[in-house]
């Protein structure tokens, strides 16, 4: 069956914001979605992610071995932010449409649906 | 090749791809096994008479070249499986595949323009070439467009299925959209120089058509045929011997297509009459009841205006506000058509919205202001024709008013 990463994106200046009953709402949200979709047998895996100022980026240069360059902060500083991804297991598109609209994310921020590569077996 | 031959096959193949692809699961190897029956076939039947099912001849051979294709490339267990499944599936095409073929080709995870692109291509049976012309890019951009819709359809599993009742007020939208765009297309395609390209005013009704008969519990499946046939109608009047476009109320009514405009009207009471009323519908309703005036003065302008309202009610564009502002003008003089047209923002760079305009300023007798209104106009972006048209109402408005625009 095919596989999607469901990528869940928010706005970078609500990055950290927001009350603590705010966060629980959320998570609220976040668990209906959890045992929505891992009762279905969708969820194969996922993550939450710390805030993008906890972020490191590493780049060798000049290749396998080279120099190991980390510098603070996400790849590249953009309007809106990988907060987390599930990983998610489908029959087609539309149904990881459907489950990818029920994220909360999806409501939040939005979720970009990226189908994993197939490798032949063997 | 006859011309007829590669018509019939073009035609016939729409349904054997959308077949093919049922049973083999791949875009890629059913437009190559189509391919290659359709080279057999061109071959063969160009001194030998069609069969009598076209369609069911092309599917055989095309299967059994799809299963050459799979055997060649079957290196896996896996591959060799579904080869043998293809021989024990039947081969008969069923209608609903061009349906499934459509909403795949029309699935709102594809851009808009390459749906258009992958339904031209695949149940339009059109080239790249044909496609890209149409839509004036490029082959090389239109090929990248198709492959690139084509490569996500794979690697993202699109299904190639029908949606479910409850699915369909968001997905039949984009499905109708689609067609009208093509009809559309062909529709507005400039006058002359165009006569070596594919008809897409044609194929965007064929397609209509086909989609009307798959969906008949659908009224705006119907509303769609019968706006294109009501706007297809009027196709021969539209244009003088000249080339240059005419006016609505100065159109030879005679040259409308009479048996079109029956269709349509008939189309649209039959749809009106289940009470689930949409855009295309009301469109098909207004153009309808233009092709049924017996004269321009005769038009029943108090229901077009109303049916304008009902549209822009639903989320109508600016467009369809200038449409209403010609009928109001119509219905209780160019002033209030004026009125109507003045409050519409955004449609600056439309030609028709400042030749409106110009022609409402010229009926009040505002001389001066009308001419302004052409000079707008001829800024815009157009086709020849309509450039030719606006220059001559300007030249003619000018020669009312010697002297004040030098």
């Amino acid at each position: 069956m095919p596989k999607y990463a469901a990528l869940i994106y928010s706005p970078a200046e609500t990055e950290g914001m927001g009350s603590p009953e705010d966060w629980a709402r959320v998570m609220a949200e976040y668990n209906e979605f959890g045992e929505a979709a891992g009762a279905a047998g969708v969820i194969i895996g996922g993550e939450a992610l710390h805030d993008t100022n906890t972020a490191t980026t590493i780049k060798v240069s000049g290749g396998k071995g080279g120099d190991i360059l980390t510098t603070d902060g996400p790849f590249a500083e953009t309007k809106e932010v990988l907060g987390g991804f599930y990983l998610l297991e489908c029959a087609d598109l539309d149904e990881a449409i459907k489950w990818a609209s029920q994220i909360p994310g999806a409501w939040h921020g939005r979720v970009e649906v990226r189908p994993c590569v197939e490798f032949p077996e063997g | 090749m006859s011309r007829s031959l590669s018509e019939t096959l073009r035609l016939e193949g729409g349904q054997v791809l959308a077949t093919l692809i049922r049973l083999t699961g791949r875009f890629d190897l059913a437009e190559d096994a189509l391919q290659d029956a359709l080279l057999i076939a061109n071959e063969k039947f160009s001194d030998e008479r069609l069969p009598e099912n076209p369609a069911a001849w092309l599917t055989v051979v095309a299967k059994r070249k799809a299963l050459d294709r799979l055997r060649r490339e079957a290196k896996r267990a896996a591959k060799e499986a579904e080869a043998m499944s293809l021989l024990v599936e039947d081969t008969d095409t069923e209608p609903t595949d061009q349906l499934r073929l459509l909403f795949t080709c029309c699935h709102p995870a594809l851009s808009p323009e390459a749906r258009v692109a992958l339904a031209l291509r695949t149940l339009g049976g059109l080239t790249t070439k044909e496609i890209a012309r149409a839509f004036l890019v490029t082959e090389s951009t239109m090929g990248q467009r198709i492959s690139r819709a084509k490569a996500k359809i794979a690697s993202a599993h699109i299904p190639y299925r029908v949606p479910d009742d409850h699915e369909l007020p968001d997905r039949l939208p984009a499905v109708l959209n689609v067609i009208y765009l093509i009809f559309t297309t062909g529709h507005h395609a400039p006058f002359g120089s165009w006569d070596d390209r594919v008809d897409l005013g044609d194929e965007g009704i064929r397609l209509a058509r086909m989609l009307a008969g798959l969906m008949p519990d659908e009224p705006e499946c119907a509303g769609l045929l019968a706006l294109c046939l009501a706007t297809a109608a009027r196709q021969p009047g539209r244009q003088s011997d000249d080339g240059l476009p005419v006016l609505l109320a100065d159109q030879d009514r005679k040259r409308w297509n009479q048996e079109q405009i029956q269709e349509a009207s008939r189309l649209v009471d039959g749809a009106l009459r289940r009470r689930s009323v949409g855009p295309y519908q009301i469109q098909a309703a207004i153009s309808a009841l233009h092709s049924l005036a017996p004269t321009a003065s005769e038009t029943d302008w108090e229901q077009i205006v109303t049916l304008y309202r009902m549209l822009e009610g639903m989320g109508g564009s600016g467009v369809i506000a200038v449409n209403r502002a010609v009928a109001e003008a119509e219905l209780s003089g160019p002033d209030i058509g004026l009125e109507v047209l003045e409050a519409i923002e955004g449609l600056d760079s439309w030609h028709l919205y400042w030749s409106t305009k110009a022609d409402f300023l010229r009926r009040l007798g505002r001389g001066d202001e009308a001419l302004v209104a052409y000079h707008q106009a001829l800024n815009c972006d157009m086709n020849e024709s309509d450039r030719a048209f606006l220059s001559m109402r300007m030249s003619e408005l000018q020669g009312q008013f010697p002297g004040r625009n030098q």
